[in-house]
């Protein structure tokens, strides 16, 4: 069942279109992370479905009703600001009761509530605190809390993690993700972090200049990005025009293999730096193998080594070819060669992504 | 976020310092209404919303600024039903109106010329030092701007005046110079510039210069190319309000300009009410209108100029405590200017009033309650003005606040043309002549349906006139800075729209709103051009009854009206003392 849904849903503003059309399905109890550059439109998608973004055109619907004309405070959803926006002027127990005030209730069941959301979110006692007195990551607890209070229907949340330090985020992620199973909770999110959306989400919506580029779990986007503009989103680097023949594409950089069942014709190939293979740099030996197996590996393809960029257990090369563009190719710790370095590059079909033709 | 002391700082200077972080323009746009009709029916709902919000101060300003400026103004000028332009011609182009005219300029921009000079280290030191005793020093800077007119030119009266302690003791007089007015004007405005230059420059985030240091500046060049060009637009405002304050100077004027010396308002004054000659005042009421007019605007625009991003930071981190001989000299000679300019004429006014004839003593504050005889200027005791002048000053505070809250409202969302032309339009009180607006009271509201003439509403109503721009001041940058995302984190938790401008709004704004009364109280309590008009001869006010005293000879006038100007003088300290604690007891994030 969907909880919450979007039909050609358009906003614009000052003539330009920052949501374009824009067709949305969030099924109760899913957590669905909007995932884009900024200027997307995903604040505006958010914005809109609080009602605090007025809609051109379209149909919002929450729980199978239509929120057209509904203003802000009755929609009944929670939001959670980038910058939390919580009150200066009220301290933690109050900024965390101010929905369930809003909502009528009577102040024993209130305290009842924002102790034990307090609890929740690892703040326990915190009630009487000024929220000028919080750090970061404890402002974005409460505020967290604060949207949880009224139980909405659906919580959004912008750039949820967006200002707190690496490893706040990669813990928070990971308790946030647990609490909304638990809670039971619809979400819908946005932000510009792949890692974030990735680890938070079931459900990962890339958008582009107001439209979504491609929906789908976290593995298939990641493993199958639907364009280019995807695929580099997602920071992959090694991208080029090609045309496909057979099990192998004319690319600027030679010959590459591509994957059995690829379609023939014009596409954009996306290498993943895993799929770039080095070996030694050999004249001889690299002339042989063109000729002998360019059925199946492909041209074997000269490069110097630009930089050498560590990532914990491996090492990111910027590669620069003797033909086509520069190369990013991941290898293991030991023997990665330095800058400088002359290598042979090789590629695997298998890390090889077939992208629909860019225009 | 503007630091809470600066809050009054803006209000003194009427000039918005520029506030950190803005919200976004593209929250501003849709208010949190939120529900989702087409897009220009909300437009034209907020444009309603608007508009009712700014009926009542358009109404209030019509009608009793427009209506009697415009009145009195039209009065003079038409004869036998018609228009009697040649005789403004006339009145523009005599010698006596040129005379007025280029003394008016000269001592407004002689006396700006000389607050600058003064008060820009005064404003230096306040900003960057910090020492014992801050915190009064700011407030005893801030105390003579509240002071009514007439307390100032009774206390440097009292100070060189004849009779007055320079006299006594080396016979030094200079109430017949006009060093007197520019030394008042100077006493008048320390806190405009201390204020207005002063709060930018304690927030400037020093690092900045810093960053130029690293870079290879020198410390003065560092200076001259960070902090001067972000202090410029605040010294070009504050040097502004300075040259509007003194250009309409009245009170001072009448008090210490003798017979000699007169700007535009007091020959207004003069040609009404001495020589009736009204044609001559209308014209010379819309030559000074015109001049604050062309004033405003190039203060409007200096306020636009000066919204470029600042790095601000709280003032607090910006002050250190002074380092070396040098520095501690330069901020022991910044206290004596503020002693012997600012202390010093105010205690010499006190003095005055307890010295009796028969040695010191509370004589002449007796003598205020003493029943009126044949040869008083009163019919009754002058000590009667203290509570007249309260109980006028708390209605003009409460149609003030009222009025103004209303307006810095309508004002609070950035708009167009429409607003900024209302915005201007409150601003003008503060200039228009003071006298025009009582005079145009006298004959405009004195028949129905606005038969005032009789009621001592007129008063308040006069005196909330130039309250009102304080408050919006005062009202208009804290509203502004009100974050919009807070209020739409309110909408979504549930909030209605009114319910989230009580919840969030009221409790940010109330502080400013008590801090925008008091300076409002404080106005209306010295009111004097307008009130001289309109304050029945039965109820006087203070400023009133201390410039009728003034007015007649003898000791015990003289030593009256300094005893009801230390009354006086005390009241207004007081609610700026009151305030200054308002603003102390503030909490740290606002």
């Amino acid at each position: 069942m969907s909880s919450l849904t979007l039909r050609s849903v358009t906003v614009r503003l000052g003539g330009r279109a920052v949501l374009d059309s824009v067709d949305l399905d969030v099924a109760e109890r899913e957590t669905v992370c909007v995932l884009g550059p900024s200027g997307s439109g995903k604040s505006t998608l958010l914005r809109s479905v609080a009602g605090l973004q007025e809609i051109s055109t379209g149909e919002i619907t929450l729980g199978g009703r239509d929120l057209a004309g509904v203003p802000v405070h009755r929609r009944g959803v929670g939001l959670m600001f980038q910058d939390h926006q919580l009150f200066p002027q009220r301290d933690v127990g109050r900024n965390v009761a101010f929905g369930l005030r809003m909502r009528g209730a009577g102040r024993a069941e209130a305290e009842r509530r924002v102790a034990e959301l307090l609890a929740m979110v690892g703040l326990p006692d915190a009630q009487r605190r000024a929220v000028g007195s919080l750090s970061g990551g404890e402002q974005q607890r409460v505020a967290l809390a604060r949207a949880l209070a009224p139980s909405p229907a659906l919580l959004m949340l912008d750039e949820p993690l967006g200002q707190l330090d690496r490893s706040l985020r990669e813990r928070l992620v990971v308790e946030l993700r647990q609490l909304f199973h638990q809670l039971g909770t619809t979400v819908l999110a946005v932000t510009h972090d792949q890692g974030e959306a990735f680890a938070l989400a079931d459900r990962v919506l890339v958008m582009r200049d107001g439209r979504i580029a491609q929906s789908g779990t976290p593995p298939e986007v990641w493993q199958r990005p639907a364009s280019a503009f995807v695929a580099r989103f997602l920071g992959f680097d090694n991208v080029v025009p090609a045309t496909v023949t057979g099990r192998s594409a004319k690319t600027p950089w030679g010959t590459l293999p591509v994957p059995d069942g690829t379609p023939p014709g014009p596409a954009t190939l996306l290498v993943r730096p895993a799929g770039v293979r080095l070996g030694p740099d050999d004249h001889a030996a690299d002339d042989h193998a063109a000729d002998d197996h360019a059925a199946d590996v492909g041209d074997v393809l000269r490069c110097r080594v630009l930089a050498r960029t560590f990532r914990g257990d491996h090492v990111v090369l910027a590669l620069r070819p003797d033909r086509g563009p520069d190369l990013e190719a991941t290898v293991p710790l030991r023997g990665a060669p330095s800058p400088g370095e002359k290598v042979t590059v090789s590629f695997d079909a298998a890390e090889i992504v077939r992208l629909p033709p860019e225009d | 976020m503007g630091q809470p002391d600066e809050v009054a700082a803006r209000a003194v200077a009427t000039a918005d310092l520029p506030v950190a972080a803005p919200p976004p323009s593209e929250h501003l746009r849709e208010g949190p209404d939120g529900a989702r009709p087409s897009g220009r029916s909300a437009a034209r709902r907020a444009l309603a919303v608007r508009l009712g919000l700014m009926a009542v101060p358009v109404t209030f300003f019509a009608l009793f600024f427009g209506y009697p400026v415009a009145t009195i103004v039209g009065r003079g000028l038409r004869e036998d039903g018609r228009w009697q332009f040649g005789r403004a011609a006339e009145v523009l182009t005599s010698p006596d109106t040129l005379d007025v005219l280029w003394f008016t300029v000269w001592q407004a921009a002689a006396s700006t010329a000389l607050t600058l000079l003064v008060a820009l280290p005064g404003a230096y030191a306040l900003a960057r030092f910090d020492f014992p005793g801050k915190r009064l020093l700011r407030a005893v800077v801030t105390v003579p701007f509240v002071l009514p007119t007439v307390v100032v030119g009774s206390a440097f009266l009292a100070l060189v005046g004849r009779g007055g302690v320079l006299d006594e003791a080396w016979g030094l007089r200079l109430d017949t110079s006009v060093w007197a007015i520019l030394l008042a004007h100077v006493f008048f405005n320390y806190a405009v510039v201390v204020r207005t230059v002063g709060g930018l420059w304690s927030q400037l985030d020093p690092r900045q210069e810093e960053a130029a240091r690293v870079l290879g500046a020198g410390r003065f060049t560092a200076w001259r190319r960070i902090t001067l060009p972000a202090l410029v637009p605040a010294v070009a405002a504050a040097a502004l309000m300075v040259f509007l304050f003194t250009f309409t100077s009245f009170g001072v004027i009448q008090v210490l300009g003798g017979a000699r010396y007169a700007t535009l308002e007091v020959e207004i004054y003069r040609q009404t009410a001495q020589f009736l000659d009204l044609p001559t005042a209308a014209v010379l009421s819309l030559l000074q209108l015109a001049a604050v007019a062309a004033m405003l605007a190039v203060h409007a625009w200096t306020v636009r100029r000066r919204e470029s991003a600042l790095r601000l930071v709280a003032a607090e981190h910006a002050a250190r405590r002074p380092r070396g001989v040098g520095q501690w000299a330069f901020l022991w000679s910044q206290l004596l200017i503020v002693a012997v300019l600012l202390v010093l004429p105010l205690a010499v006014l006190v003095e005055r009033s307890l010295s009796a004839p028969g040695g010191y003593g509370l004589a002449f504050y007796r003598a205020l309650a003493e029943q009126a005889d044949a040869s008083s200027a009163f019919v009754v005791p002058p000590l009667e003005a203290v509570g007249n002048s309260l109980a006028y000053a708390a209605v003009a505070t409460l149609i003030a606040v009222a009025v103004g809250t209303l307006a810095a409202a309508a004002l609070t969302r950035r708009a167009g043309p429409l607003v900024r032309g209302f915005d201007a339009l409150l601003m003008l009180p503060l200039g228009v002549s003071a006298v025009t607006v009582g005079f145009g009271f006298l004959i405009t509201l004195d028949e129905p349906p606005l038969d005032l003439r009789s009621s001592w509403i007129l008063v308040p109503l006069a005196q909330a006139l130039v309250g009102v721009p304080f408050v919006v001041r005062t009202m208009l940058p804290v509203l502004r800075a009100v974050d919009e995302r807070l209020r739409e984190a309110a909408a979504v938790l549930g909030a209605s729209p009114w319910r989230a401008w009580r919840e969030v709004d009221l409790p940010l704004v109330s502080r400013a709103g008590l801090i925008a009364a008091g300076f409002a109280f404080a106005v209306s309590l010295g009111e004097f051009g307008a009130t001289v008009f309109i304050a029945r001869p039965d109820s006087p006010t203070l400023p009133v009854a201390v410039a009728r005293l003034l007015g007649r000879a003898g000791e015990y006038n003289y030593g009256m009206a300094m005893a009801l100007s230390t009354i006086l003088m005390l009241v207004c300290a007081g609610v700026l003392l009151l305030l200054e604690r308002v603003r102390v007891n503030r909490s740290g994030e606002f």
